[in-house]
Parts: structure tokens; C-alpha cells; sequence
């Protein structure tokens, strides 16, 4: 364990932990947008950006990576970090004016509106989508492409992702509700990349209930090495 | 053949220069990518023809060498013993060259360089002022050897330095050499070399790589690639004295696909030196193995950003990361990486072999040895230059650069590439070195100098330096994808008379959040150009806001061009050049109109016209 400070708060860490992590652990609230804890930390949305000292000089990092040290003071809320936080907020915001989540974040840190030229944009790129299909799901569906203004999430050729289980990971992450999710009837419909893809569900055997995509659970269990029946019941119902 | 010793390479280099007689003439054409532009392959073919035709193919070499420096002047050809400069010459020179000068030693007029501050006819490279105040430890070599001869690399004492490092010295005693010398990073950054080295080497690992950083993609800037191109060799021996001092056995050259030359005279090396026993296993018999490969890069700018760099060779997209754990550390696939920029690498033979006190000598206190600066822009001798560092702007400019072109007043010079800053007359007696140019709010970087003149505006440029960042950012963070688009937004609209009193505040504002949160360099730098023209020129950002005018006569929406009718004689040249046939003829001896219905403002009448009838405001 390393013993650190966040805004004069005595802290102790994991060592190999990050600043983010230390800070939520000691329930010191830093806001960000394109962290989550079952995804690696990434850096893109720079919300999380705290000044930390060392030797006597100041320095703007991002939490989500700054490893903890020991003896590393860490400021959250300073004057410095508030009008960067706002200005992110404001950039965000001329992005995404009509994406709720962005309005009550940006309102929290006092940015109300914005003198920049908007977009309509609903996606800020934090990436958390592709991160999860990647790290948790382990398929990579999806993928950033382009570079700069350009970027943009996509997946392979712009089509229909081949690979895609429908599982929701990327709707249940998103921050924004860019990819958005509806079970309708025996159908899963999952809402971004320029269209829909649509997904049969599975009815369970006992209770009726259409409860996940076929092809997800066919996924599921051959991974997991599952007898062929093991989702003909939900697991509501299995119990 | 391999050599298996210091002493069989000191054998092989006693023979290559006694086999070559130093009064042959030798005809060294300039084939850097600036010549090549200027159509040097087509002399040089000239050359082998015409010494054939004439029977003197084999008393006289045909030498196709790197990069000169004097790329305004080229094609450029130097006849050796005697070192006489030829300019501008054409394939049509060819024949005269060799029956004049080389048969009978005897000059050619028109073809010498005219010292335009004297008027005076200059016969020899030494002489010539671009060349005399120079000190070009690291890119002199090019004009004297054929990048793809190792022969000849041998000739001028090629790896003299890396046997004496590899069996005079331990890696400690070739470690410490190079941090006692004071050496920076060519790159950019700065960051002093042998500590990068020394973290690197004191890292945990087995496996450890050196990269050369050969990304170069500034506009304007070339002598990263002018050095790979011209003496391959000289990076290849600083990256296995480097590899031997950290204990590193792979190494990687990175260089974008868009330099074809360089990218074909490193891989040439390469072979030439595995050839020799240079690179691979057991290099000169010392038991020490380094291997080098080439990665071609897409040329996206920001992969010369380290981290960047490294992702994009390990095959993932070229996006940074943060460096809160240095690369030295945990760089390519997580090992100890310690990478160098091209120039920082040429730097090392050098030192190793005239020792870190010699070095020391050159250069102010922070900053040592030389730097090589492509002096590009409104400036009459464009073209790579090297110098001491501390050596003032005024001096580049003016001495060595020849001042500005068209008898025109210099106005500001950008230095460091893109996200560098501009930097204004009263400190053109600046000593340029890493601390001092920080210090008015540019930066080295990689050493591009860009000159504008009075006829520049700075809003403008500020606008063009964020637009090419905007471009190149890769769009990860947040602060540098949206923060510079805006910036550049809001430049564009200040430049076409839409600008906002507000908007120098909200400018400076966004500056800071840039510089403050980006993930890296490429966004936290990308506000200088903005800041310190601002700073500098702020009552040109008031004048294109408040009077909507454009004091350099730049911004089109804001200017117009007008007939001066008591200066015009109706000579028509405005009317012939014209691409929109918006001047109307009205007769000789009557002064011609402008027709603003049809008129771009592309300013053609304006660059033609001898007499300055033609005014912008």
C-alpha cells in the first residue's frame, strides 16, 4: 500500500493503482466520462484531470492514468482544474447540445451554454464501446476509424458486424445513449453505425420469457464449454 | 566480407584510401531531394555521358552524394580537388563543365554564385557565405560520400567511432561519455540523451530496443530526411554505439513512406553494414549482436510522437499514450525503448570520438554541439542549415540565409514546426538554443525555421498552423480534437472579417485548456502559434476584428486591389497574367482597370507588376 494525499485528504492506495481509483476508493468524487471500472483507462475525455506535486511543481495529469506514489499530493477542485473541466465541458457540450448526460454534467460544473459552433453530434468518442467489446466480450465488433475531427466509432466497412452477438455491452457503457438497445417481442434491436442490427432472442423453456440473443448464449456456451441444452431455460428459471 | 576486428576495419580503410588518389577529379552532384526537384538526375546523367564521349569515364568520378544544404541554389555540383561550386546547372552546362573545368581547370562564368550583398563571383564551396558561417559537424559528411557507398563511409573514418566504443570503452565509459557531452534531443523535447540512455539501460528487462525516430513530418522542415538520404551510415553507427551502451540487441527505424530515398538508402546501409560485420551477430569480432529494421510509416504526423510511434509499429493504430511511465521504461510492447530522433543519433559518432569535452566546447551553457535548422519561408538562401547552438536568428537569417527575399522587411520567423511559436523582430538577436527559445514562447522542436516577411499575416498563419494540426491530431482526447477544430473555427472567421472582440479571450482560453489537459504534445503545444502571435501581434488580430482589415494585405474577404493610375503605363503584363481576365486593357499609355466583379484577389497583377501600380489595401 502506498499512502498518498487528494486534497489534503490522507489516502491509502493499492499499489499500481491510479489516482482515479485511489480517490474513488476514499469516496473523493472526480468526474469523467470515458472511464469505466471493467475497462482499461484510456485518457480521451481529460475530465479527470487533477494537478498533482512533486518537488515543489505543479502538473496536469489525467487520474484515470496517473499511477499512485507514495507521498504524491494530489489536488481535485483546484482553481486551474475547475476552468479546464468547464472548458472540456463546453467543448463536449458544442459537440453533443442535445445529449442529456452531457447537459447535467456540464451544468454541474457550472457550463450552461456555449459560445462555440455546435454540432448535433450524440457520440463524444470516449471509445468506452469498443474498449468493452474488445476487453470484456473479447469480439471487437467495433472500431474506432478516422483520425481527428474525422474519427468516429464504426464497424468493419461501415456494414452489418458480422461478429456482433448483440450482446448490449456497447449500449449498457455508452455514456451518452449513442447506441441504444430494445427487446421487442422475439427481437433485440440495437440502434447506431448508421442503422440497426436486429438479433433473434431465445425464449426460455420454463417461463416464456425471451430472454437473450441466440447467438450471444451460443457464444456463451461453446466458450464456456456448456451442454447443448444449458439455455434452453433462463437462468431465472435454471435456479 | 565481415570483419572480425578493429584492426581488419583500420586495414580495409587504409586500403579504400590508398586505392583512391585525392587529385582525381571527382564531379559530386547534389542529389537530395531539393536537387532532385531541380532535375539533378538529369545532370548527372549528363555527366556520365559526356565523360564517356569525351574517353574520361575513368579518370574522373561521378559522385551522386546527399543533400548540400544550399537547396535554393541547386542543382548544385562541386568539382573536387579543388572544390569548385557550381549553381543552376542544367544538363546543357554539362559538356563546357568538362572540357573547361576538368580538362582545363578553368571556371565558368555564369555557373559561379553571385554573393548578392557584394555582387561579387564566388569560385569555391568554402567560400561561398552560406557555407562559411556554418559549422556542419553532422551534415558536412553529406556532400563528400555517395549515401549508398559504405567505401566511401570508410574513407572519411566511418565506424572508427563504434570500434573505438566497442573495444576502447565499457558501456558505462560510452554512457557517460555521451551524458558528460551535454547532448539533447534533436527530436523535439530536449530531454537531455544520455539520461534517456541511462534510464533506459538501468531498466528492468532482458529484451530492450533503440529506435530511430525518422517520422519528420513538419511543413517546410527536411533535414531529418536529408541526413537519412544523404549519410545512412552516420545514423546506423550512433544507433549500435547507443544499442551497445544501454545493452540493447534490436533496433527499428521509423521512417515515414514518403521519404522513398531515405527510406531505400537506410535499407541499403543496412545490408551493407550486415555485409561487414557492423550490424548482427558479433559485430567486429567484439561479441556484442544489434540487429536494425526498417518500419515504413503512413506519414501521419503524430506518429512522431514517441508513444504514437511505438504504437504504430507494434501494427495498432497511431495514437499516444500517456508517458506517466517513461518509454526508457515501457515502451515498445512494454519493454525498456529508448528512442532518438535522426539527428540525435548523427550526433553520437562524433562525440564518442572526440570525446564529450570537445563537444561541450560548442553551444551555450544548456545547450551543446549544433543544431541543423531548415531555413525555409521569405528568405533569399533557403536550405539546410547547421550551426552552433547560440548562434543568434539575425545571424541565420541575414548572414547565412541571405535576409529576405525581394529587398522586403522581415516581420517574425516560426521556429520549432507547427506548434512552435512566432517570434517577432526585437528578438532577432536571440542566441537560439533550447532554453532561450522556450523562453519567448517558441521551442527547437525539430529545427524548422520558417521566415515571413512583411507581406505575412499573422492571424493567417495562426490559422494555418491549426489547420494543418487539426488535421494531423488523431482525435483521441478531447481537448485537442475539439479544442483546435474550434480554434481554427474561430481563426478562419477573425481572417474573413467575422471576428468577435470576444473571441481573443475565448482564444486564450481554449489555449490554456489545450496546453494544460491534452494526452500529448501534439495537442498541448498546438495553441503557440495563436498565443504568441497574440501576444506579439495583437494589434493585427484588433485591426482584422474591429476594422475588419488586413494590415499584411493577406485575408481576401478583407482586401482589394487597386490600380495606382498615375503609375500605370497600360503595359498589359497585369492583363496578359490575369487567371480570371479580370483586368480590362484600355489602350497603351492608359492605365487598366480592375473589374471587381470577376477578380479572385489571387494577387498576380500585384506579383507582376515591375512599376507597383497595383496597390493591396
Amino acid at each position: 500500500m502506498v499512502t498518498l494525499r487528494i486534497d489534503g485528504q490522507e489516502v491509502k492506495a493499492r499499489e499500481g493503482s491510479t489516482v482515479l481509483e485511489a480517490a474513488q476508493e476514499a469516496g473523493i468524487y472526480i468526474p469523467a466520462l470515458c472511464h469505466h471500472e471493467s475497462v482499461s483507462p484510456y485518457g480521451a475525455c481529460r475530465l479527470c484531470s487533477v494537478e498533482v506535486l512533486r518537488g515543489g511543481r505543479s502538473r496536469v495529469v489525467a487520474a484515470c492514468l496517473y499511477p499512485v506514489e507514495e507521498g504524491l499530493e494530489v489536488w481535485t477542485n483546484t482553481e486551474r482544474i475547475i476552468e479546464i473541466r468547464r472548458t472540456l465541458m463546453e467543448l463536449l457540450l458544442a459537440r453533443c447540445p442535445g445529449v442529456k448526460a452531457i447537459q447535467e454534467l456540464a451544468r454541474q460544473l457550472g457550463v450552461e451554454k456555449t459560445e462555440l459552433s455546435q454540432e448535433a453530434e450524440d457520440c463524444i468518442l470516449c471509445a468506452l464501446c469498443v474498449r468493452v467489446c474488445e476487453e470484456v466480450v473479447g469480439l471487437s465488433a467495433l472500431s474506432l476509424v478516422n483520425r481527428g475531427t474525422k474519427r468516429r466509432v464504426a464497424t468493419p466497412f461501415f456494414e452489418e458486424p458480422g461478429n456482433c452477438i448483440g450482446c448490449g455491452s456497447c449500449a449498457y457503457i455508452c455514456p451518452t445513449g449513442a447506441i441504444s438497445m430494445e427487446d421487442v417481442g422475439d427481437t433485440r434491436i440495437i440502434r447506431r453505425w448508421g442503422g440497426e442490427a436486429r438479433f433473434k432472442l431465445k425464449k426460455c423453456k420454463v417461463c416464456g420469457y425471451y430472454f437473450a440473443p441466440e447467438i450471444q448464449l451460443e457464444y456463451i456456451r461453446k466458450k464456456a464449454g456448456l451442454p447443448e441444452d444449458y439455455f434452453d431455460v433462463c437462468p431465472n428459471c435454471r435456479e | 566480407m565481415k570483419l572480425k576486428s578493429a584492426k581488419e576495419l583500420e586495414e580495409l580503410r587504409s586500403r579504400i584510401i590508398k586505392e583512391r588518389d585525392p587529385q582525381k577529379p571527382s564531379i559530386a552532384v547534389c542529389s537530395g531531394t531539393g536537387c532532385h526537384a531541380w532535375g539533378c538526375a538529369e545532370v548527372t546523367a549528363a555527366f556520365k555521358e559526356e565523360l564517356q564521349r569525351q574517353g574520361l569515364d575513368g579518370q574522373v568520378t561521378v559522385k551522386t552524394t546527399g543533400c548540400h544544404g544550399f537547396c535554393e541554389r541547386g542543382p548544385l555540383v562541386v568539382i573536387y580537388p579543388q572544390r569548385i561550386f557550381y549553381q543552376r546547372v542544367k544538363p546543357q552546362d554539362v559538356p563546357e563543365i568538362v572540357s573547361k573545368t576538368i580538362l582545363q581547370n578553368e571556371l565558368i562564368d555564369r555557373l559561379l554564385y553571385t554573393d548578392p550583398s557584394t555582387g561579387q563571383k564566388i569560385a569555391y564551396e568554402h567560400e561561398v557565405p552560406f557555407y562559411k558561417r556554418q559549422k556542419r559537424l553532422v551534415f558536412g559528411s553529406n556532400g563528400l560520400i555517395d549515401p549508398q557507398s559504405i567505401e566511401d563511409y570508410f574513407a572519411i573514418g566511418g565506424y572508427a567511432a563504434l570500434a573505438k566504443a566497442l573495444f576502447e570503452l565499457t558501456s558505462e565509459q560510452v554512457l557517460d561519455e555521451v551524458k558528460r557531452s551535454g547532448l539533447r534531443g534533436r527530436g523535439g523535447g530536449g530531454f537531455p540523451t544520455g539520461r534517456k540512455w541511462e534510464t533506459c539501460r538501468n531498466a528492468p528487462g532482458e529484451v530492450k530496443y533503440v529506435i530511430c525516430n525518422c517520422d519528420e513530418g513538419d511543413p517546410g522542415a527536411y533535414m531529418d530526411r536529408s541526413l537519412m538520404e544523404g549519410n545512412p551510415h552516420l545514423v546506423l553507427e550512433g544507433m549500435v554505439i547507443g544499442a551497445y551502451a544501454i545493452g540493447a540487441h534490436e533496433g527499428y527505424i521509423y521512417v515515414r513512406n514518403e521519404y522513398p530515398l531515405a527510406v531505400r538508402n537506410a535499407q541499403r546501409a543496412i545490408e551493407q553494414a550486415e555485409e561487414y560485420g557492423l550490424l548482427g551477430e558479433d559485430i567486429l569480432g567484439s561479441g556484442f549482436d544489434f540487429s536494425v529494421r526498417i518500419n515504413r510509416g503512413g506519414g501521419a504526423f503524430v506518429c512522431g510522437e514517441s508513444t504514437a510511434l511505438m504504437a504504430s509499429l507494434e501494427g495498432r493504430p497511431g495514437e499516444p499514450r500517456a508517458k506517466y511511465i517513461h518509454t526508457a521504461e515501457k515502451g515498445l510492447w512494454n519493454r525498456p525503448t529508448n528512442l532518438n530522433n535522426v539527428e540525435t543519433w548523427a550526433n553520437v559518432p562524433g562525440i564518442i570520438l572526440k570525446g564529450a569535452d570537445w563537444y561541450r566546447g560548442l553551444g551555450t551553457e544548456g545547450s551543446k554541439g549544433t543544431k541543423i535548422f531548415s531555413l525555409v519561408g521569405k528568405v533569399n538562401n533557403t536550405g539546410l542549415v547547421e550551426v552552433p547552438m547560440g548562434m543568434t536568428l539575425r545571424e541565420i537569417i541575414f548572414d547565412i540565409g541571405g535576409g529576405i527575399r525581394g529587398g522586403r522587411k522581415f516581420k517574425a520567423v516560426q521556429t520549432g514546426g507547427p506548434s512552435g511559436g512566432v517570434i517577432p523582430e526585437e528578438f532577432l538577436d536571440l542566441p537560439v538554443d533550447f532554453d532561450e527559445l522556450t523562453k519567448v514562447g517558441s521551442m527547437m522542436g525539430s529545427g524548422g525555421m520558417i521566415v515571413m516577411d512583411e507581406k505575412t499575416c499573422m492571424v493567417d498563419v495562426a490559422r494555418y498552423f491549426l489547420g494543418f494540426l487539426e488535421e494531423e491530431s488523431c482525435g483521441k482526447c478531447v481537448p485537442c480534437r475539439e479544442g483546435i477544430k474550434h480554434m481554427r473555427e474561430i481563426l478562419t472567421r477573425i481572417c474573413e472579417g467575422r471576428g468577435k472582440e470576444s473571441d481573443l479571450e475565448l482564444l486564450e482560453r481554449l489555449s490554456a485548456t489545450l496546453a494544460d489537459a491534452s494526452l500529448c504534445a501534439l495537442g498541448s503545444t498546438a495553441p503557440n502559434p495563436v498565443l504568441t502571435t497574440l501576444h506579439y501581434f495583437r494589434d493585427e488580430y484588433e485591426a482584422h476584428i474591429k476594422e475588419k482589415r488586413c494590415p499584411a494585405g493577406v485575408c481576401k474577404e478583407l482586401i482589394n486591389y487597386y490600380v495606382i493610375e498615375e503609375k500605370c503605363p497600360g503595359c498589359g503584363l497585369c492583363v496578359k497574367n490575369c487567371p480570371t481576365e479580370a483586368i480590362i486593357f484600355k489602350g497603351k499609355k492608359k492605365p487598366v482597370e480592375i473589374d471587381y466583379g470577376k477578380c479572385i484577389k489571387c494577387g498576380t497583377c500585384y506579383d507582376v507588376c515591375r512599376l507597383g501600380a497595383i496597390e493591396v489595401r
